[in-house]
């Protein structure tokens, strides 16, 4: 029987095993050490490999990321950490101006090899500062790299891959995947940056998703399968590069397609896949393409409201359904499953 | 690089102005075409700091930064061919004036967004600390990259690590036309803020390269001694407009007579005295130096008129780097 992880766990797992395999791997930001270890990813890599290469930082993540950036140049490998994205705006001018430009602005001379890992947080009233999907910000800039893996085994492996790239990742983890479980293999292993995975083989519709919104995909696959639709689900895994050629494989298969997004739909990554599926196979296409994501608001703390902005299971069924122009046949469409403001019901908060 | 030959910094300066100069009136061909923040009238900064540093010690700067590479020793051909925008530039064209780096002399980066250098800077001192590697890191900023919240967020991480920073500011008085009184208060002091985060400060005038040379060698000294990061504060003046070619005093956003006053203060002038004083220099010895740094400079004009464009398909080249690195 094969082991199995938290996502946090692969994330820590991951990070212990870069840190031992390599000496210039070093990992810092506000809370690395703390007893909660941002969320129990970095916990005990103090301990084990000493304050110079695991440590805290000041509130400062502007600084800390131009810090991470000449640390890089002289040849080491730093991993940041911001317990939600929206901290690691601070920090952007270094990420965009200065990391993202780095390689090709010294005509391939020097490189940022960096990693900088951020939350992305949900539910329990977090509110308009605590909750939001940036990916396609970053997603937007060359020389950057997104993944934002769904399950521990991708997230360990993505990671790792992360860490030995010789450019700047931004790796964004959703806060309700780090108490998901999955198995995941002891030893280290790569996942290659810039290749989705098709979770689950179908030929009526393409579904493509990632990060937390595989959760929900999953979950709508296998109520499709019940109602004899048989959907092909994609988890992107990485934003950027993004894999063109199994998304284009399977609409040309299917001829439609849905897309869950984690962020905004407007100017989004389901925007970016209905524009390359336009372009490149119009005519393959049997019925508009749909993009489902959080509604176009600011992200409310009452779950009253909150619960309003994410894609429910419902919604992502009527749009499957509208996509393929029929009636889902015997689904029973007042059992489903609500939004909630927590990722299970073991989650007591506060974050 | 390391010197204390007072006429070798004579003629480092001197080769500093020419290089400037030549831009200056090389500049309507349009051959450059890229923003250029030229250092006329401080010289002496880059010139008196470089003269205590090996070729170990590294650099950063931000947009002003032909001085501080040229007294850096980096490569002259490689930056006039950055500026005409030539496959043999310092960064094959694609980074221009407010890029320019050579690792072989210790320039690791210029970045242009003023306050970004700073923490930059001290990643790489953080850097060779943790691998053990010789040398400290001296961050060139104007008094402008001050006002940035980053500069607090600097100093703090260096104090913090004690890591080996040389902070080198440069006080111009101005950023771009902005005069320095209508953007701190006159109680304000960069010495007094690198002092309240522990880091000891001192001030000084960044015209006179003899004071700047025993200043930056002090500093080294407490550097390596008591292994904390240092900041020195040098006053001077930037002769041309913040951008371009030209003199812009006719703009009037300068006092009457402050251009020339400053301008009566050139450091190169100034050291011209000493040198005279000390009979260390004659109108021989001066052609000489002259006649070597202008053959120097023609023919890394000529290096860079002959050098190609890139070819198109760079364009696409250097996006991302691959996992094997030469």
């Amino acid at each position: 029987m094969s082991r199995e992880l938290s996502y946090a766990e692969a994330i820590l797992e991951a990070t212990d095993q870069a840190l031992h395999e390599d000496s210039k791997v070093m990992l810092l930001g506000l809370g690395v050490p703390d007893p909660k270890g941002i969320f129990g990813t970095t916990l005990g890599l103090q301990e084990k490999y000493g304050e110079d290469r695991v440590f805290d930082t000041p509130t400062a993540e502007n600084g800390v990321t131009g810090v991470a950036i000449g640390a890089a140049l002289t040849g080491m490998r730093p991993i940041i950490t911001h317990q939600r994205v929206e901290f690691s705006l601070l920090g952007i001018e270094q990420l965009i101006n200065q990391a993202a430009k780095w390689f090709y602005m010294t005509g391939g001379k020097a490189s940022v090899p960096l990693v900088v890992r951020s939350i992305i947080g949900r539910g329990w009233g977090q509110g308009p500062q605590h909750s939001q999907s940036l990916e396609s910000w970053f997603a937007h800039v060359p020389g950057l790299k997104v993944i934002m893996p769904s399950n521990p085994y991708d997230a360990k492996g993505l990671l790792t891959a992360a860490v030995r790239d010789n450019n700047p990742v931004v790796m964004l983890e959703h806060r309700w995947l780090h108490n998901t479980f999955g198995p995941v293999p002891e030893g280290n292993y790569e996942i290659e940056i810039g290749k989705a995975k098709i979770a689950q083989k179908g030929d009526d519709i393409t579904i493509v998703s990632y990060s937390y919104m595989m959760v929900e995909a999953l979950r709508c696959a296998s109520i499709l399968a019940k109602c004899g639709i048989n959907a092909e689900v994609i988890d992107l895994r990485s934003i950027r590069p993004l894999d063109e050629s199994t998304i284009l494989k399977s609409v040309s298969k299917t001829g439609r397609l849905l897309t869950i997004d984690n962020g905004w739909s407007k100017y989004g990554i389901g925007s970016e896949i209905v524009s390359l599926v336009a372009e490149k196979r119009l005519k393959f296409l049997k019925s508009p393409p749909i993009r489902v994501g959080p509604k176009d608001v600011p992200i409310p703390s009452t779950r009253a409201l909150a619960n309003l902005v994410y894609p429910s299971t419902y919604e992502i069924l009527k749009s499957v359904e509208k996509s393929l122009g029929k009636e889902l046949l015997g689904m029973n469409w007042d059992n489903l499953p609500k939004v909630e403001d927590t990722p299970d019901k073991t989650f007591q908060g506060p974050f | 690089m390391k010197n204390l030959d007072p006429l070798q910094l004579y003629t480092d300066m001197l080769r500093i102005r020419f290089v400037e100069e030549t831009i200056s009136q090389e500049y309507s061909k349009q051959e450059m075409r890229c923003p250029v923040h030229l250092s006329i009238g401080q010289e002496a900064i880059p010139v008196g700091v470089s003269s205590r540093l090996t070729i170990s010690d590294q650099i950063v700067s931000a947009h002003r930064s032909h001085a501080h590479y040229l007294a850096k020793g980096c490569d002259l051909k490689k930056m006039i061919s950055e500026l005409f925008g030539k496959v043999d530039g310092c960064c094959r064209g694609k980074g221009g004036s407010m890029h320019l780096f050579d690792l072989e002399a210790g320039q690791i980066a210029a970045v242009p967004i003023v306050g970004s250098s700073i923490p930059i800077g001290i990643g790489v001192a953080l850097g060779l600390k943790r691998q053990k590697k010789p040398g400290i890191v001296v961050i060139y900023l104007g008094e402008g990259a001050t006002e940035e919240g980053v500069f607090s967020e600097s100093l703090d991480f260096a104090k913090l690590q004690n890591l080996p920073v040389l902070f080198v500011c440069e006080n111009n008085l101005y950023s771009v036309y902005t005069p320095l009184g209508s953007r701190q208060d006159s109680k304000r002091s960069i010495i007094d803020i690198a002092k309240a985060h522990g880091i000891p400060a001192i001030s000084g005038d960044g015209n006179d390269v003899i004071e700047v040379q025993k200043l930056t060698s002090n500093a080294i000294i407490e550097i390596n001694t008591h292994s904390t990061p240092f900041l020195l504060e040098l006053s001077t003046y930037r002769w041309l407009e913040h951008c371009g070619p030209n003199f812009d005093d006719h703009l009037k956003y300068r006092q009457d007579g402050e251009l020339s006053n400053w301008m009566e203060r050139c450091p190169i002038k100034k050291l011209k005295l000493h040198l005279e004083k000390n009979h260390l220099i004659n109108n021989r010895i001066e052609n000489k130096i002259i006649e070597k740094i202008k053959l120097e400079i023609s023919e890394a004009f000529e290096y860079a008129r002959k050098s190609s464009f890139p070819d198109p398909t760079e364009l696409f080249l250097h996006v991302y780097a691959p996992r094997e690195i030469e």
